[in-house]
């Protein structure tokens, strides 16, 4: 057996309850309390070591590089948690099996309590700080299920994401503080933080560690400012306010307070604001205590103060003070959690928690009643029970302290007044309850709990008076080890009952009759208090969220505004500023080489360009004539490119034009005519120089490329292209072997594009019109005689073009890729000529296989090669000698341009025609063809 | 023989794959093209396997296209990183493609050849060694993307789509143009021969070449969503199919890889002159995302929307996080972009079957019926939310603490470390706040009677059970993207291996 087993059983034995769902319940919670009580068998396997000073250690190695490891410890702080987090557990899960109705899911229930069972013991138990705080946030998960466990209620969920928020927000200060701490000793072992202690202390960055952490651990424990969590918390079911709520996760920040403590403590800050922040809290929670009507709301907010108080006494951090909180955590675990549980039972009972509406239930529930005055008495620390031991303790450091200089002798003053609220508020859960008058109607009629449901009380109750009786017996020699392991020096605990008259006592008999003098004149504290009703932690919650929503969803509403020239224009700004501080920075834009003198055909060239360019701009609403200049622009372009000596490139450029205006020509058909004027005055200013800008800078990129001398790997392309590639087409042996992939992506795209056209294509269900812009109805004859003859002989004269230009592309300008578009554009005719009816009688070729086979031809050519142990594309040439032809090259780079072919005619074909179809009866279907 | 030409094989199997759906396949297609699309896609994986391994032994594989010489021809380099991506890449596209199987791929033509194009396309992206080679596989990869992201058809998907597609030819040209820019001061498209030319640029040619270095930030910036060019993420995302949305849980992770790729590689450490040009940017950007991101998160009114501002917040943590540029914070960055692509990609579908069940509500996050699988979605929302908020003990937990960690406590980090635990924070009220109203807040009366078939629900539950994995492996995974970084920062090997040939000659 191994530490680690006190971790994973629960961890893994929350499942059993979800598997067991089917059974009885009674064999549910047997099963559930194996757990734990397999746990205690391992924990005493191992606590003799941790009495006799040792510290049991397990090393699992988890992530070295981070620093987070599996490592567990169990030293005197550890076990004291330990044992308090089982054995509360054991009773709590006894408890919740007569707690817990019919028609709630046990399961489900007893696997997040023992999820939470396990992360607290993860907290308790870690050696390795980062490792703690896993657990540390696993514990806010399973308290934020437990919390919302009855979902259906709005105070539940509401609670339940209050807790969660506010102690993962503290969890991530946390996590930053550790990750400093870390930081500056270097690892994220304890025992390393340990031994760093100095250094942390002295480090800049110790006050922001301190503050993160003190973060955590104040939001954990619901220290003021942050208590304001914990009572909308009591919308759990009893049991898990018992475990959950008062006797462990709550004490979590505390225990966390304890381990840091040789770590962090000591200093001025760390005295100043835990004792401040925990007598503040001690104060506050007393004082509401007092005011709630609800029996889990007063016990709620005394859990606040009396958890104040254990961090004002880790705050005063001498070793007295630290065996004082320890010891009340002990008790105070004992009697909370009893007296939750008694809450639960008169809940259960009577059907209420309001104690203006019970009273007088002493006749009726006489065992409870008595159990609950022995564990309200320890709560207000009446002797001779452990509750009075404890606070003679904190008394006794309250009034030894001199943290303040000159004011110190206030805190003495305002502990007493947290004892006598103690006092008062612990009369106030006895009288209010089982006394008062006599019972009045309630919901049920109540009577004592069955005698199990009680004997969780029963056995805390005992716990109270035997501690109070032989404390040294009971609780010394854990408190030695754990006292120990906080001041990290070996301490001998001293306790008992009786310490003589002195001060302290003195004080607590004072806080006795206040506590009943506050009790008395309670009614005047309700009216004063009324006030200041209509606060509610968990609205103000709500509300700041649903503001914050509202507000962020307001910013974003204006921001992103959903409009697509926004978005360009954000690029675009982007573009423009994230460019221009270096073309500032270039000295000038004119390169090394030199310039090439300005002919006549190239000025009115670049003349007729820009005038194109510029009236498809400023023409832009009305379409048909803005396509026209488009297409002068593209003219133009090729043009260019044929002047400039890139034939090939030109030719592609012409086709490409004519195939992209026909098919926007056809789109225009379903399309108004004429675009609506949309931009207002200043868009379209902000447009032009934003336009102007990103045209300044690609201009001048561009000159300045193509006036700078440089070396490319184009000159090897143009002395391999024969000799390497076997032809002299240079463009095409790039296109089709040494860049063949590129083209092979390429065609991909095309093929891809036509499926993607069609899948939209048919799916849309366009307005079609019955006359032109102007009213007039569609010519009757829809083929004019005259197109259908030139288009009938153009065909074949197109194809044997086609043809020819594929098979000289290799070696002149050509190739499959402007073949394949001129063979498409001839066919498009044909459509455009005759018609989808005509032409699907006679040349019925699905285009999607075509074009997929074309891709498929290019891809296997590619393959091909790996018959030959080379790489994919790799091309081979030889020279044949043909019947008739004579010697003719054959290169596989052919059989490739062939695929390439193909595809562009598949695809292109799909295109245009499944478009033209949208104009017939033949819709698109969705299969396509 | 596979052995020698393994680099290539995640292209060419979704290729042959998706060249094959598009045949017609006779009266009842569909099945046939599952068969083709669900064989492919474990192929993808095998093969992405093969590579991880054989990149751990070798380095990396450099696979020289047409057998023509780096810089000449164009060559693939898959180190580890894009092994890395691939792997990423495979084990998303199955679990997604038999969620898409479950009839999902009826709702319009061409799913399952356009998924597998899809593929082969980002595939492409992280094996090329070739910067113009990146960019026809951009455009492969885009315009797959553009066909899916309308999927099933729709006003406002459309409308999504239209945005989408104008944005990213916006992006296309101008990654075109920077191209020509880097290829006009360097005279070279490869990338390892180009970090070899970059190193040696002053003067003028070092600012021509960083203001083309600048507009490729823009591009990548635009694919991987950094603010202000995120925009269109949102918008498309929530309004596309959740099958769809969850494979581009990959895409914007393509943007990020590029910006790894070019601004370690090219303009890396040792890029002298231009030495990290693009990093000061990534810093601020990234974490200006971060809180956009957690700002939408806030707003979002939408399950699905609300989701896809948590992808944004990932890109902004893992491009923030690149910038600090040591070899820590890359190996942490990249175990982050492991883990969120994967829980990304599991949210879409979960927000996916739950609007289904819900029926009326769809993903609003808003009170509605009882849905048919109740306690399962709440179980995985529950995981999810553990998961993508990074809480302990799945993988965001582990992945947000290694990148805090990594980033060494300086006055300069605080900004990274306020701004994920900041964002943390938000992501915890808000997606408790959002599980609470759809998964808790139930309306009293008989549970929805729509349910989806289990193969969905086990689809998402294997993506949704690899955050328990990370997480448990996380020590291996965090080795291995350790190694990556290692390889990443040693950029004088990579001309090493591209630019000499291993042997053999051209014929």
């Amino acid at each position: 057996m191994n530490l680690l087993f006190i971790i994973m059983a629960p961890l893994f034995g929350a499942l059993l309850p979800l598997l067991f769902k089917r059974t009885p319940r009674a064999v549910q919670t047997l099963i559930t309390l194996a757990v734990p009580l397999s746990c205690i068998a391992v924990l005493l396997n191992y606590a003799p070591a941790t009495f006799a000073g040792d510290v049991p250690k397990q090393f699992v190695e988890w992530l070295p590089a981070l620093g987070l490891n599996f490592a567990l410890r169990l030293d005197g702080l550890s076990l004291l948690f330990v044992s308090l987090i089982l054995g509360i557990g054991v009773l709590i899960i006894g408890y919740a099996h007569y707690y817990l109705s019919r028609d709630d899911d046990e399961g489900r229930f007893y696997a997040c309590l023992l999820l939470f069972m396990a992360s607290m013991l993860g907290i308790v138990m870690a050696d390795n700080i980062l490792l703690m705080w896993a657990f540390w946030e696993l514990t806010s998960i399973s308290s934020f299920l437990l919390i919302g466990y009855w979902f259906h209620s709005s105070d539940a969920r509401r609670g339940a994401r209050m807790a969660l928020a506010t102690t993962g927000a503290g969890g991530l200060a946390l996590l930053a503080g550790l990750l400093l701490i870390g930081n500056i000793a270097g690892s994220y072992q304890f025992d390393a933080v340990l031994a760093a202690a100095d250094t942390i202390k002295n480090h800049d960055y110790y006050a922001t560690a301190l503050v993160l952490v003190l973060l955590g651990a104040f939001t954990k424990s619901a220290q003021f400012p942050f208590q304001f969590w914990l009572p909308h918390a009591m919308a759990a079911p009893t049991p898990v306010s018992a475990y959950l709520h008062s006797a462990t996760m709550v004490k979590a920040g505390i225990f966390l307070l304890a381990r840091f403590h040789p770590v962090l403590g000591g200093t001025e800050m760390w005295l100043t604001i835990v004792t401040v922040v925990g007598l503040i809290t001690m104060l506050v929670g007393a004082y509401f205590a007092l005011l709630k009507h609800d029996l889990k709301g007063l016990l709620a907010f005394s859990t606040v103060s009396h958890l104040g108080l254990i961090c004002m006494l880790l705050g005063i951090g001498t070793e007295g003070a630290i065996v004082a909180a320890l010891f009340h955590i002990i008790n105070h675990a004992c009697f909370k959690a009893a007296l939750f549980m008694t809450a639960g039972i008169i809940d259960h009972e009577s059907g209420t928690r309001d104690m203006r509406k019970l009273q007088g239930l002493m006749g009726l529930m006489p065992l409870t009643a008595t159990l609950a005055m022995v564990v309200a008495a320890s709560m207000a620390g009446i002797p001779p029970f452990n509750g009075f031991m404890s606070k003679e303790l904190f008394l006794d450091q309250a009034v030894q302290q001199h943290l303040f200089g000159g004011l110190s002798w206030f805190v003495p003053i305002l502990a007493t007044v947290g004892a006598a609220l103690s006092v008062a508020y612990s009369i106030r859960f006895i009288h209010d309850v089982f006394f008062n008058g006599d019972y009045k109607e309630l919901p049920k009629k109540p009577h004592d709990p069955p005698r199990m449901m009680s004997a969780p009380v029963a056995i805390l109750a005992i716990m109270c008076i035997a501690i109070g009786l032989a404390p040294m017996t009971m609780v010394s020699g854990i408190l030695d080890v754990a006292a120990s392991s906080v001041t990290n020096a070996s301490t001998t605990v001293k306790l008992s009952l009786w310490h003589g008259f002195n001060l302290p006592l003195l004080m607590s008999f004072v806080a006795v009759v206040a506590g009943i003098l506050i009790y008395a004149a309670r009614d005047q504290l309700f009216t004063f208090n009324r006030q200041f009703d209509g606060q509610d932690a968990k609205h103000n919650f709500e509300r700041i969220v649903q503001r914050i929503s509202d507000r962020a969803a307001q910013l974003f509403d204006r921001l992103d505004t959903g409009s697509l020239q926004r978005y360009v224009a954000f690029v675009l700004i982007s573009v423009i500023v994230i460019m221009l501080p270096s073309l500032i920075d270039l000295s000038a834009i004119t390169g090394g080489k030199p310039q090439q003198p300005i002919d006549v055909v190239s000025m009115v060239g670049a003349i007729v360009l820009i005038a194109a360019a510029f009236a498809t701009a400023t023409l832009h609403r009305n379409r048909f004539v803005m396509l026209m200049m488009l297409s002068v622009v593209g003219l133009m372009v090729s043009l260019a490119f044929a002047h400039f000596s890139a034939p090939d490139l030109a030719m592609t450029q012409l086709v490409v034009e004519v195939v992209s205006i026909v098919l926007m020509i056809l789109a225009l058909f379903f399309m108004p005519q004429k675009t609506a004027r949309a931009s207002s005055g200043h868009r379209v200013f902000r447009d032009i120089i934003i336009a102007s800008f990103i045209g300044g800078i690609v201009a001048t990129l561009n000159f300045a490329i193509l006036t700078s001398p440089a070396e490319s790997i184009s000159d090897f392309f143009i002395a391999n292209a024969k000799i390497g590639g076997g032809g002299t087409n240079v463009v095409n042996v790039i296109l089709v072997d040494f860049r063949g992939f590129d083209t092979l992506g390429e065609i991909t795209v095309l093929a891809i594009a036509a499926a993607g056209i069609h899948k939209l294509l048919n799916k849309l269900k366009p307005f079609m019109p019955s006359s032109d812009v102007d009213g007039r109805p569609w010519h009757r004859i829809k083929h004019p005689l005259m197109l259908t003859n030139v288009a009938n002989l153009v065909l074949p004269m197109a194809m044997m073009v086609a043809v020819y230009i594929f098979l000289r592309g290799h070696n002149l300008p050509g190739g499959g890729f402007i073949a394949g578009l001129i063979a498409a554009s001839a066919m498009i005719l044909q459509y455009i000529a005759n018609g989808v009816d005509w032409v699907k009688g006679r040349f019925n070729v699905n285009y999607q296989s075509l074009m997929s086979i074309g891709v498929m031809i290019a891809a296997l050519t590619g393959l091909g090669s790996w018959l030959f142990s080379k790489p994919f594309l790799t091309s081979w040439f030889t020279y044949l000698k043909w019947p008739v032809v004579g010697k003719w090259e054959f290169a596989t780079a052919l059989l490739f341009d062939l695929g390439v072919f193909l595809t562009v005619i598949g695809a292109t074909m799909m295109i245009l025609s499944n478009f033209g179809k949208m104009t017939t009866r033949h819709r698109p279907t969705y299969e396509g063809n | 023989m596979l052995q020698q030409h393994l680099a290539i094989l995640p292209i060419l199997i979704p290729l042959f794959a998706a060249l094959l759906q598009l045949l017609p396949w006779g009266n009842r297609p569909q099945p046939k093209r599952r068969a083709i699309g669900l064989l492919a896609s474990i192929l993808t994986l095998i093969a992405a396997v093969a590579l991880l391994v054989e990149v751990q032994q070798q380095d990396m594989l450099v696979y020289l296209l047409g057998n023509w010489d780096a810089p000449f021809g164009i060559v693939l380099m898959v180190d580890r990183l894009s092994a890395l991506m691939m792997l990423i890449t495979a084990v998303l596209a199955l679990p997604v493609l038999i969620y898409g199987c479950y009839a999902e791929d009826n709702l319009g033509s061409h799913f399952q050849a356009l998924y597998q194009f899809q593929i082969m396309g980002i595939m492409g992206a992280f094996a090329t060694g070739d910067i113009f080679n990146l960019f026809v596989f951009f455009e492969v990869l885009l315009i797959s993307s553009y066909a899916l992201m309308m999927h099933g058809g729709g006003k406002f998907r459309v409308r999504a789509t239209l945005h989408y597609v104008l944005l990213n030819l916006l992006g296309s040209a101008l990654f075109l143009i920077s191209i020509g820019v880097l290829y006009g001061v360097t005279g070279t498209l490869n990338m390892a021969d180009m970090a070899v030319k970059i190193q040696s640029l002053t003067g003028d040619q070092a600012m021509l070449a960083k203001a083309g270095s600048l507009m490729l930030l823009i591009v990548f910036g635009l694919k991987a969503a950094i603010l202000p060019l995120h925009f269109w993420l949102p918008q498309a995302y929530s309004t596309t199919t959740g099958v769809v949305a969850a494979l581009f849980a990959i895409m914007t992770k393509v943007g990020v890889y590029s910006i790894i790729r070019v601004y370690s590689l090219i303009f890396g450490a040792d890029a002298n002159e231009l030495a990290l040009v693009a990093h000061d940017w990534l810093w601020i950007m990234g974490l200006l995302t971060l809180v956009a991101g957690a700002i939408g998160i806030l707003a979002a009114r939408d399950l699905r929307l609300m989701v896809a501002y948590l992808v944004v917040i990932s890109v902004g943590t893992l491009v923030a996080a690149f910038s600090l540029s040591s070899a820590a914070t890359t190996g942490a960055t990249l175990f982050y972009l492991i883990h969120s692509t994967f829980i990304t990609a599991a949210l879409f579908l979960l927000a996916d079957l739950m609007a289904f069940e819900r029926g009326k509500t769809a993903s609003r996050i808003v009170s509605g019926k009882k849905m048919a699988n109740h306690s399962t979605y709440a179980t995985f929302f529950l995981i999810g939310a553990i998961a993508i908020i990074g809480l302990p003990p799945l993988s965001g937990f582990v992945s947000k603490l290694m990148i805090l960690e990594s980033a060494a406590a300086n006055g300069h980090n605080f900004w990274l470390w306020g701004a994920i635990i900041g964002a943390t924070f938000v992501m915890l009220v808000a997606v408790t706040r959002a599980g609470s109203k759809m998964i808790w807040h139930t309306l009293s009366g008989k549970a929805s009677e729509q349910s989806a078939p289990l193969g969905k629900r086990i689809a998402l539950a294997s993506l949704l059970s690899l955050t328990l994995l990370i997480s448990i492996f996380a020590n291996p995974i965090r080795q291995y993207t350790d190694a990556v970084a290692d390889q990443l920062t040693d950029v004088d090997s990579y001309p090493v291996h591209v630019l000499k040939r291993a042997g053999g000659e051209h014929e």
